[in-house]
């Protein structure tokens, strides 16, 4: 492997994580910040990429953004009414709502399973003409990508040290200690669980627009992805201050892809993501659990083999 | 001024298990009195804390706090009005955030978007250093690396941070050891009197709960059945206590625990 085809495989890898680190962002919201599994977010990333590719078919290639966010808005705050109001337990109600917006996610398709934006004007084509002649041209990729995740870190940083955001996290925290300060859990899941199911859209429609189709199966697996990616981050900045975890999100949404292109250069097959991601995801949370259950074992092992010399 | 009148609940009603928790329960508490509450396991005194703070709704009667008629608000309603200490010093603050973050949500100021200024800063620090515990210094540490003592002692000053109306301890001290137990409880002392603070104290030691307060009521399957105060109070012993509730309850107090009078 020459040096051009190493960089081409970094910065693949580079745009594709930063891409889908938005969504490993709004896994760190949900699940590390809330504590709540999101189950959805297969179904709502394929709808934040269906609802832009739609617009930005339509001819409206910059409001395609914020159309994804809010239709992703309203898929979190469904999966929040569910299970804050309705008595529906959380993962049962992400699995649901991922359901529903499977029909949903064709139907806004106009009854079709693939789109192609092959000749259509996206953010990313709007960026290269911007970009068009200068050093950074052929970065344009990497570019809005990087501008999406600065953006979201940014309004992470700042609003999880608000009132609000401090609440949001003792929601995952201590949900009794939130009741005693005088503030509805049920409020705050649903405000978190919006605005991470915003970046998920946001995800899924800057992916769809970067290669330039969508089909209906874009944002499958998608949560075990990025849970790996959240917990590979966790374990090199797991620590310290929001901003710093956040970016280790981003990093571990990085990593991930670029284990896994190199996997792939060396003729691993692309299908094998999916089973990846999910040891990765297995290895993560089991691992620190098995190692806690190590001493028992040892003790259980060294006392059945006292057993046995004691019956010799 | 906290007044209960005739309330009841009975848990898993119509089933082999029901249990009538609280029986036609009424009490009145003025304001800056500081009641202590005894009676056996099982005789309601947690579950009535539950029926004030709103953990569940009471089948009958009404529940009123000064002017506000709680009967039906959720818990997080109420909160507002009401600080509560659990015996489980864990239970009131999120670990995983720093004191400085436990206290601003606590504090509760300024609108939803509103962040820690050095002034609210510099308000925890005081607060913090009335302690005694050099938690002042520890601002940015997470909750979660307190002691038991510690965080008991920063869960009483986030309930009573804006003074609330109503203060209930739930054996606030007994999971701590002897030490930070007088801690805590010196420092309740100080704040109830300092605030004039209405105060509910459920405590398993007899003698403090004729030392601690104003005033003595005993439970037993969910219902006040014996309420002393004043001049009759001064005089009480544990024996009388115990007589008390054997004149009241028609039967012995069996409870090692407040016998012993072990926390």
């Amino acid at each position: 492997m020459d040096l051009g085809s190493v960089l081409t495989l970094g910065q693949t890898a580079l745009e594709l994580g930063l891409i889908s680190s938005l969504t490993v962002l709004a896994l760190f919201l949900s699940y590390s910040m809330l504590n709540v599994c999101d189950l959805s977010t297969d179904g709502c990333f394929t709808l934040g990429a269906t609802v832009g590719a739609v617009v930005a078919l339509a001819g409206h290639p910059w409001l395609s953004i914020p159309a994804a966010m809010l239709a992703g808005m309203l898929s979190g705050f469904v999966t929040a009414l569910l299970q804050t109001k309705m008595g529906i337990d959380s993962l049962l109600s992400g699995i649901i709502v991922n359901t529903g917006l499977y029909s949903i996610n064709i139907a806004v398709m106009g009854n079709s399973s693939l789109l192609n934006m092959n000749k259509t004007e996206t953010v990313f084509t709007k960026m290269k003409a911007a970009l068009a002649g200068s050093f950074l041209a052929g970065q344009y990729k990497m570019l809005v990508a990087l501008i999406a995740v600065a953006l979201v870190i940014l309004f992470l940083s700042l609003f999880l040290r608000t009132r609000l955001g401090l609440a949001i996290r003792a929601t995952g925290n201590n949900p009794d200690m939130v009741r005693s300060s005088s503030i509805n859990p049920a409020f705050t899941t649903i405000v978190g669980l919006v605005i991470a199911n915003a970046f998920t859209a946001l995800s899924g429609c800057l992916l769809a627009q970067s290669q330039k189709s969508v089909n209906i199966d874009i944002g499958t697996g998608m949560v075990t992805v990025a849970l790996a990616s959240l917990l590979i981050g966790n374990a090199f900045l797991g620590r310290g201050k929001i901003p710093l975890r956040a970016v280790g999100a981003v990093l571990g949404a990085f990593l991930f892809r670029l284990v896994y292109t190199v996997a792939l250069r060396f003729n691993m097959p692309a299908f094998m993501l999916k089973l990846v991601s999910a040891v990765i995801v297995i290895i993560a949370i089991a691992g620190p659990y098995l190692r806690s259950q190590l001493p028992l074992f040892r003790r259980r092992l060294a006392h059945r083999r006292g057993k046995g010399d004691a019956e010799c | 001024m906290l007044n209960i009148s005739h309330i009841s609940k009975t848990f898993n009603p119509g089933t082999v298990n029901a249990k009538l928790a609280l029986n036609d329960l009424s009490l009145r508490v003025e304001d800056g009195e500081f009641v202590t509450i005894i009676g056996a396991n099982g005789a309601g005194k947690s579950t009535l804390f539950n029926a004030i703070c709103g953990s569940f709704i009471t089948d009958s009667g009404s529940i009123v706090l000064d002017d506000l008629d709680m009967t039906l608000l959720p818990e997080y309603r109420r909160a507002k009005q009401i600080g509560r200490l659990f015996q489980d010093p864990m239970r009131g603050s999120a670990p995983g955030m720093s004191i400085e973050e436990n206290l601003a949500l606590a504090a509760g100021k300024g609108g939803w978007l509103s962040r820690v200024s050095r002034s609210d800063r510099e308000q925890f620090r005081e607060r913090l250093s009335l302690l005694g515990m050099g938690l002042e210094d520890r601002m940015q540490q997470p909750v979660g690396l307190l002691s038991g003592g510690q965080r008991q002692a920063l869960t009483l000053m986030m309930a009573t941070f804006n003074p609330p109306k109503l203060l209930l301890l739930d054996e606030h001290t007994a999971a701590l050891d002897p030490a930070s137990a007088e801690k805590v409880l010196a420092i309740t002392r100080e704040i109830v009197e300092e605030n004039r603070l209405t105060c509910l104290m459920v405590t398993h030691n007899m003698q403090s709960a004729l030392d601690l307060g104003s005033r003595t009521v005993m439970m037993d399957r969910g219902r006040v059945i014996f309420d002393v105060s004043g001049e009759k109070r001064r005089g009480l012993t544990i024996a009388d206590l115990m007589e008390q509730f054997r004149i009241a309850a028609g039967k012995a107090l069996d409870n090692d625990r407040m016998l012993l009078g072990v926390d």
